[in-house]
Order: structure tokens, then sequence, then C-alpha cells
């Protein structure tokens, strides 16, 4: 079984979803980038765009929006969206942590790291804290090799982390109580 | 301290903006192209500078370049590889960030040797951040008129795009790449047909790796001889190196290659020596090259020194040596355990085979299951076996060289520790404690006669 191969979420938080004007605005830009007929290169981009807008994840009903918006077939934008692992296909917390457990952050600490985090949310890598906050995520190298180890929350990379900044980070982040996109700005 | 071509502006303030990056002589090899050079010249240049692709595959530049079929009426693409996805790998996205102007300049002169009108920067998705950087710089720079139509009054058209990713290591293999770009799933195709002759939409395509297009800009400044003066024998020209692991000074140096490995692991110029007690193990190239024993980094079976550069660091071939690849550097120090590693290393590939291919996508995963037992005190002494097997039945039996890279990390630590992994089978509740090297380094030989 291939890890590129994942399931995608038919019924558990499934909810009506539809673009912003400023997303489609935003779609529309992007499909004008390619040459005649070869708009589906805006997919993997627009799929992003949805997830922002659909609390980050990728529900059937937001998959189904992207494909009316680019002319697709469902089943293509669904066999992308469950190739790449940005993409969730499950409802996540508020905050996703990817946290990177590669050979070189491994090297430098990861394990303790996530095994901290594991810990202190309550909760194993895949997992979504009771309360809805954080989702932990194990992933794979995130090219910040020489400031391991670090994790990703949204847009944001977060380096040189130790047990006590990880901690800060969290306590900040719940302080904040307010959702990450890859896409911010 | 080498001769700094990309990096010798790095830390100059303000010169992430155009003015500032102007102001220190750039778009300078934009001008000295279009005004002064065909573009036959300018692939000959990068010919004559003997640069070889910086993405790891070490494939001659100009080379590649001059495959690029021409037919008339057809459309050809410049495709920049901003994937950086190779564990122990971050030179490109700290080059892009500090000075994205560098890599947009690299790619409009490039553009116009290859004739591409169009160009497109495939950027790993988790490097969203570095997108928006890139963005606003290439929006700069068609404001200033180095981009859009009749560039400085050539007639040479030219627009850049930024891509974005989601998260696939194998969208760094350059087919899978387009594949990605055209919005579908990175299954890296068959080839031939090379990108060359049919890449992105059906169309010519060059794609090239972020450092690889950076370096055009010093080559067309000073000319290709110069460029080729640098360095030893065929590896010529500075490379970025990413440096981690357990070093006293990470980061991303521009070295001169040809320099001395031990220079660079243990000069306080570069990585500064180990952090620890002593250096175990090197991984020079990105997690797919071979690891080797500190001892062989340092020098080669003959007992030359070893040297930073593609001939040098493959000398002894897969029993003693290793690769230069894409410059991701990581060392371990003693009290790293090299199955623990090795494990690790696997879960990888697995997680990241795209699954076209059987021996890729089922061997990953099978070598993930042995390792991992191992790893926890539960294997078999025939479990080593079997991982060399599963590894040898994996290389060079897939479409891309994913398999390649999941196979070499498996039989190198097989090769050079194998007397770890037996002490994996006969110790089993020694090795229970994740950190069971930590405070008991792993001694050859000696641990057996004492445990």
């Amino acid at each position: 079984m291939s890890a590129r191969t994942r399931p995608i979420t038919t019924t558990e938080g499934t909810r009506p979803f539809a673009f912003s004007e400023a997303a489609l605005a935003e779609c529309r830009a992007l499909m004008a980038r390619y040459p005649e007929g070869r708009s589906k290169s805006a997919l993997i981009p627009i799929l992003h765009i949805a997830q922002a807008e659909n609390d980050g994840w990728l529900s059937v009903n937001a998959m189904d929006a992207v494909a009316g918006v680019l002319g697709l077939q469902r089943i293509e934008v669904y066999e992308v969206a469950s190739f790449y692992s940005m993409f969730n296909l499950h409802p996540v917390g508020t905050y996703v942590l990817d946290v990177c457990r590669t050979t070189p952050c491994m090297l430098r600490g990861s394990d303790d790291l996530i095994a901290h985090l594991e810990r202190k949310l309550g909760v194993h890598c895949g997992g979504t804290t009771a309360d809805g906050m954080f989702t932990l995520k194990g992933v794979e190298c995130l090219g910040s090799c020489g400031t391991a180890p670090m994790l990703q929350c949204g847009a944001h990379y977060h380096e040189d982390l130790t047990i006590e900044r990880a901690d800060a980070l969290i306590d900040e982040l719940r302080a904040r109580n307010s959702r990450t996109n890859y896409t911010d700005r | 301290m080498g001769r700094q071509l990309l990096f010798e502006h790095i830390n100059t303030p303000g010169i992430r903006g155009l003015e500032g990056y102007r102001a220190n002589g750039g778009y300078r090899s934009v001008e000295k192209a279009l005004r002064t050079m065909s573009p036959e010249a300018v692939v000959e240049e990068v010919k004559a500078s003997g640069l070889r692709g910086r993405g790891g595959a070490g494939f001659p530049t100009g080379m590649k370049w001059s495959f690029l079929a021409k037919p008339p009426g057809v459309p050809r693409y410049l495709v920049v590889n901003a994937d950086e996805s190779e564990p122990g790998t971050f030179k490109d996205r700290y080059l892009m960030e500090r000075i994205p102007h560098l890599m947009i300049e690299g790619m409009i002169t490039s553009s116009f040797a290859l004739g591409a009108n169009t160009s497109y920067i495939y950027i790993r998705g988790e490097y969203f951040y570095v997108a928006r950087i890139l963005e606003q710089a290439i929006a700069e720079a068609r404001a200033a008129g180095w981009l859009g139509r009749n560039i400085l009054g050539s007639g040479f058209d030219h627009e850049i795009h930024v891509q974005v990713g989601a998260g696939a290591y194998i969208c760094g293999e350059e087919t899978a790449l387009l594949e990605s770009l055209e919005g579908k799933r990175g299954n890296p195709r068959i080839k031939p047909p090379f990108p060359a002759v049919k890449g992105l939409y059906g169309c010519p395509t060059v794609v090239n790796n972020v450092e690889t297009i950076a370096a055009v800009v010093p080559i067309v400044n000073d000319g290709g001889a110069e460029y080729a003066k640098i360095g030893v024998g065929r590896s010529t020209g500075t490379k970025l190196i990413s440096a981690g692991g357990n070093i006293k000074r990470p980061g991303v140096y521009e070295i001169e290659l040809g320099l001395s490995c031990d220079e660079f692991i243990n000069s306080d110029e570069y990585c500064g020596g180990v952090d620890g007690r002593a250096f175990k193990a090197v991984v020079p190239g990105g997690s797919s090259v071979p690891i080797v024993p500190y001892e062989l980094f340092l020098r080669t079976a003959a007992g030359e020194p070893r040297l930073m550069s593609y001939e040098s660091l493959a000398d002894g071939g897969f029993v003693s040596g290793t690769m230069l690849g894409s410059g991701g550097f990581y060392a371990y120090n003693d009290a790293q355990c090299i199955v623990r590693s090795t494990w690790n290393h696997t879960r990888f590939y697995h997680h990241e085979s795209c699954g076209q291919c059987s021996p890729c996508r089922e061997g990953t995963g099978w070598m993930e299951k042995v390792l991992e037992r191992l790893e926890h005190g539960e294997g078999r002494t025939e479990d080593i076996d079997l991982l060399w097997d599963i590894q040898r039945k994996i290389e060079g039996n897939t479409i891309c060289p994913l398999g390649d890279a999941a196979a070499w990390p498996v039989a190198s630590a097989i090769r050079h520790f194998r007397e770890e992994f037996e002490y994996h089978v006969r110790f089993p509740q020694k090795v229970k404690d994740p950190k069971h090297f930590a405070k008991e380094p792993f001694v050859r030989n000696a641990n057996f006669a004492t445990a």
C-alpha cells in the first residue's frame, strides 16, 4: 500500500462549501497564468486555497467545488489531493503542527521533541487534541536541517526548537486561538 | 574562505530588494547577454564553465541545454526545480530567501539562451513563505523592465511564474515535477522521451536546479573559462553545501569544489568539528547517497586525502566511496545508532514512494518493517541478509531513481556497519532504550567481547 494513496473522507465533518469571492478571483488569476487549455496546472494552488477556506482540510464538497472551478472530473481532483501530504483529508485542529522527523532532524533531537509534544498534547502523531486546538503531524524533511529540530505551523517555520521553546510556542498559539494556513501572507 | 560567487553579497543589507541587488552589480548578466551576446554564445559559456547540475545528479548543464529540441513554432520552457526535498538539503531555500533576485536574474539570462519566453519556478509547498518572497521579487523585476515584453529593447520577451507544490519528495525528480506542474499526481514519466524533447505540455523543456541557474550569473558575467579555473578536474566552480547533523556550526557554506573534506568538517570556517564526543559517520550529499564511516570520509581506501568534489567523494565506488549529490551534508556523532538512522531513512523513502513501481512501493515498506523490528531488539540474524536482498532487488528496477535512492542508504549501512546490526540481534535488551548508544557508544568488536 502506497502512502500516496490515502482515502478521502465522505462523511465525517462534511458540510456545504463555497469559495469566497476573493478566493474565486484568486483562482481565476491563477488559471490565467498557463497557456490556453492548460488551466489544470492551477489545480494544486487552488486546492491550497480551498483547504484554507475549509478550516484546513479538503472535504468532498470542497474538492467538488475545485473541480467545478477548473472544469475537471471530480476524480481528477481526488487523485491529486490524495497524493500530496500537505492536503489534509480529514478535519484538523485550529493549528496543524508539522514536526519534521527525518534523519537530519533526528540527529538533532526530533525524537525527543515529538515524544514531548505527544505527552504534552495527549495525542499521537496524526491525532487532534480533544479541544480541537492542535493536530500533531510527523512530516518528512522540511529543508530546515541546519536549524533542527523544527516544526512548521501554517506558513511559518519554527526552528532551533528546544523543549522549552516548543512549550512557549504551544502556549502562545493556544492564547492566540486563530487558524493558520500554509497560504497565509 | 574560498571564492564566493553566489554568496558574495548574501549578508549585504538590502540585498533582498531590487535596489540593493542592483546596487551590488545585479542584473549585469542580463545586460551583457541581451545586448552583446547571441543565445548560442551564452550556451557556449555555460559549456566552457564545466558547470554540472547542482540538484544532485551532476549532469553537465551546457550539454543538457544543447539537447533542447527547437522545432519551429513550438514554445520552449525553462522550469526551475525549487522542490528541494532531499533530506539534509536546505541551500536553495537559503539562497531564494536571502537573495531572490540572483535566481531570477539567472532565469532571465538562461531563458534568453534557451529561447524560452515563459519559465516556471516549481517550489515545494512547504516553502510557501519563500514563494511569496519570490513573487515580490518578480513583481519588482517586472516593474523595472527586467521582465515583460522587449526586455532592454532586445526583442526578447519573458515572464516568470511561481508554482507551489503540496508535499511530495518525488516531485524533485524532473518528470514527476512536470506532471505535478500540469496538475497531476507526481508520478515520474518513462524516459525517453526526455524533457528536452517532450517536457512541459509536451514541449521542449529544460529543468534545472535553483543553484545551477544562479551559477549562470557569474558564468556569464566573468566568462565560462574564469569559472572553470575554480575547482578540481571535472568539478569546476563553487558548490553550496547544507551542513547539519552533529557538527558545531550548521549552516549553508559556499565552498570551492576540491576543498579537503578534513578542512570542511573540522575547520572553524565551516562545520567546526564534532558536537559531541567523536564523529562516527558522514552522509555528504543528501540521504540518498551512501553513508560512510568518518575515516572513509576523510581518506579514500587507498589512504589519499578526500576532497569535496564529485570525483573524490565517489572514489572507491560504492565499496568505499559515496557521492557529492545535492551537497546535503550531515554528520553523526558516536551517540547515534546506524540501525535507527537507516530505519528513519527507509521510512522516509516508503512514505515518499509514488507507488508506480512494485519493487519500490513494496520493497521500501518491507525494509522499513524489518529495520523497525531490528532497531527495537525484535530482529533475527537472517533479517540482515533479507534487507540486503530487498535493496538489491529495488536498485535498477524502477522507472525513476527513487528506488536506487532508497536502496543505497541501506546497502551502505550494512556494508560499513554490519556489526552494529548484528549487535541489535544479539543484545535485544540493550537496544530497548532508544538512546542505547548515547551513554555507551558502540565500539566495533569491543562490545561483542564484553557485553
